[in-house]
């Protein structure tokens, strides 16, 4: 009896101290915490090797062009001259331009999912969107070339130059020589390639949403839209802040898509049917071609610029969206 | 309340309510239709040589991408092989060992690697393993798709073995397991499945990835001569023949388009087949 007790004393294993340690130690606890965290370190090795990588390899060009890199308009890799402004320009006029479109139709798509459609119609449809989220961008790229390149050079080109080129002020965005590539056709395969995202992010979003909300509305003689417009996308509002930064971030970084149908011209041109070029595309495009130092650091530091604006992105998406799960953005 | 008003209101009602649902109805049927186009275009220009031949010279028609579809795989197979353990043990480590503080920040930049753009991955990779020696390879390309898998496969294991019930962990240790033993034989079998699910969908995804290969696994008309050279790839052939010239290189983009296409989402559907039965169960 006594000395069944005392081995069970033995067992119980020491609190604290070194010798808890040595305990966990032997029964392997120490180790597999151990081997799980040194994975886990990685993760931030690799993430800043990454940071380190691209600092350093832009050297050159960060001392040689300092702050005027981002100012200055002209790309000349034949007189080493670089300048990031028309990429700067480039990348910002085709996300804007993906997001006019995309959010709207997104937005909309959604409330009709996560608000009229019947429960299973809703999630038959939100299945396939997420499948098409998965089709890779060089297949977006693909279909852009051959299909809404023709189409903006024979169609919508033509049309929108007699239509609103015509108007004052808004005209200018729509004048001048038409083929087929350029900003607009670029932002529409994004916008194309984007939605998907914003559709799926906005739905569970607005299916968040208490349904007392709906409830309470309609209670006080709302009709279904009010109640929709009123109540229920602003309580969402926040989240579907967070789900428009996701595509905002997808769209400045994506390459092949835009690569394929931009048109790769290092100008800044005010029409948008005139071919130009984003950072990304232009990293693909030259990047195997770059002689000279110079020429790759100035590349380098590009990818540089655009990791550091999808990092600020990526950070305020992710504020946003953990804003909304604390309790929902309520109205204020 | 003037009838007026409220005639206005059911009016603007139906109105928006239409217009989200045409909305979705023209999203949808855009993304049908251009899939339709891919897989039509596809279908008709994908023949057996596609399969089983190499490229052949600029100028003459016909050939494949045979060695392309085994270019893929042999990048895939080193994507999961870099990527698929750090993934794996570092979502073991947030869900189950995990402090506060260091967790945090983990989580964080696993977020912040997920969002970094595919071609700056690609000038990372590069400027490691392919501007120091100066040539091209698949070894290259494996490290930055693995790279790419990392957070994904990090996210859905740290998800997955969170949703494990915590009865199940401390039935295992009353039992006198230690914490190890109860994580490898019970609570990592108990989410396996949708670990698995995770980790398919995240090879998926790089699969389809061309930009961090463009200048890393670079191209390869033949066969590649090993883990150090350069080598063909799927998604890049796409690209460099979807921008050629050349009427047939067209249609072998189509063709090639279509296959990558079935690969990505065929492994996608048994991601969430593998993930539908593993609930059931």
């Amino acid at each position: 009896m006594s000395a069944a007790a005392t081995t069970i004393a033995h067992e119980v294993p020491p609190q604290a101290g070194p010798r808890a340690f040595l305990h966990r130690l032997r029964r392997g606890d120490e180790i597999a915490h151990l081997i799980t965290l040194t994975f886990a370190a990685a993760i931030l090795l690799i993430t800043s090797l990454l940071v380190y990588e691209l600092w350093i390899n832009s050297h050159l060009s960060r001392t040689h062009f300092g702050w005027a890199f981002f100012w200055t308009k002209v790309w000349d890799p034949n007189f080493d001259n670089f300048g990031a402004a028309p990429f700067i320009y480039g990348t910002l006029v085709t996300s804007v331009l993906a997001l006019l479109l995309a959010v709207p139709l997104g937005l909309a798509s959604a409330i009709f999912l996560s608000e009229l459609a019947p429960r299973n119609v809703s999630d038959t449809i939100s299945f396939l969107i997420d499948l098409l989220a998965s089709v890779p961008s060089v297949i977006y790229g693909l279909l852009g070339i051959f299909i809404v390149v023709p189409l903006m050079r024979t169609t919508f080109g033509p049309l929108l130059i007699h239509t609103v080129g015509n108007l004052p002020y808004v005209g200018a965005l729509f004048r001048g020589p038409n083929y087929g590539v350029g900003f607009l056709t670029a932002g529409i395969v994004l916008a194309i390639m984007v939605v998907p995202f914003i559709i799926s992010v906005s739905r569970e979003v607005l299916l968040t949403v208490p349904r007392e909300q709906r409830e309470a509305a309609m209670a006080l003689g709302a009709t279904r839209w009010e109640s929709t417009w009123q109540v229920v996308v602003p309580w969402a509002r926040t989240g579907i802040m967070g789900s428009v930064f996701l595509a905002l971030a997808r769209a400045l970084g994506e390459t092949m898509a835009v690569t394929m149908v931009i048109g790769n011209a290092a100008v800044i041109n005010t029409s948008l049917l005139a071919p130009g070029d984003t950072i990304a595309s232009t990293i693909a495009n030259q990047f195997t071609e770059a002689t000279g130092d110079l020429y790759l650091s100035a590349l380098i530091e590009l990818g540089l610029v655009l990791f550091l604006i999808t990092f600020i992105l990526n950070g305020l998406a992710r504020i946003l969206i953990v804003a909304t799960e604390r309790g929902g953005g309520r109205p204020a | 309340m003037s009838s007026r008003r409220i005639v206005w209101r059911k009016s603007l009602n139906y109105v928006m309510l239409t217009l989200t649902g045409i909305a979705a109805f023209a999203v949808v049927s855009v993304l049908f239709l251009i899939l339709g186009y891919l897989i039509w275009n596809g279908g008709t220009s994908l023949n057996w040589n596609f399969f089983t031949q190499l490229p052949k010279p600029v100028g003459e028609t016909g050939g494949g991408m045979a060695n392309a579809i085994v270019g893929t795989m042999k990048l895939l197979f080193l994507a999961a092989v870099m990527g698929l353990p750090i993934g794996l043990f570092a979502g073991v480590y947030l869900a189950e060992f995990g402090g506060k503080t260091f967790s945090f920040v983990v989580r964080y930049t696993t977020d912040l690697l997920n969002g970094v753009p595919s071609i700056v991955i690609g000038i990372f990779a590069s400027a490691l393993f392919v501007l120091p020696v100066k040539h091209f390879s698949a070894f290259a390309g494996g490290v930055a798709l693995g790279i790419m898998v990392i957070p994904i496969t990090v996210r859905s294991t740290e998800e997955f073995l969170r949703a494990v019930p915590g009865n199940m962990r401390e039935a295992a240790m009353a039992l006198g397991a230690s914490r190890w033993k109860t994580i490898a034989t019970v609570v990592l079998p108990a989410a396996s499945g949708g670990i698995l699910t995770g980790m398919l969908l995240a090879l998926a995804r790089v699969a389809g990835e061309t930009a961090p290969l463009l200048f890393t696994a670079f191209g390869n008309r033949f066969w590649s001569q090993g883990w150090g050279q350069p080598i063909a790839s799927l998604p890049v052939m796409i690209y460099t023949y979807a921008v050629a010239p050349y009427d047939d290189w067209h249609r072998q983009a189509w063709a090639a388009g279509l296959v990558l296409l079935a690969l990505v989402l065929v492994s996608n559907l048994g991601a969430r087949f593998i993930l539908a039965r593993s609930k059931a169960v």
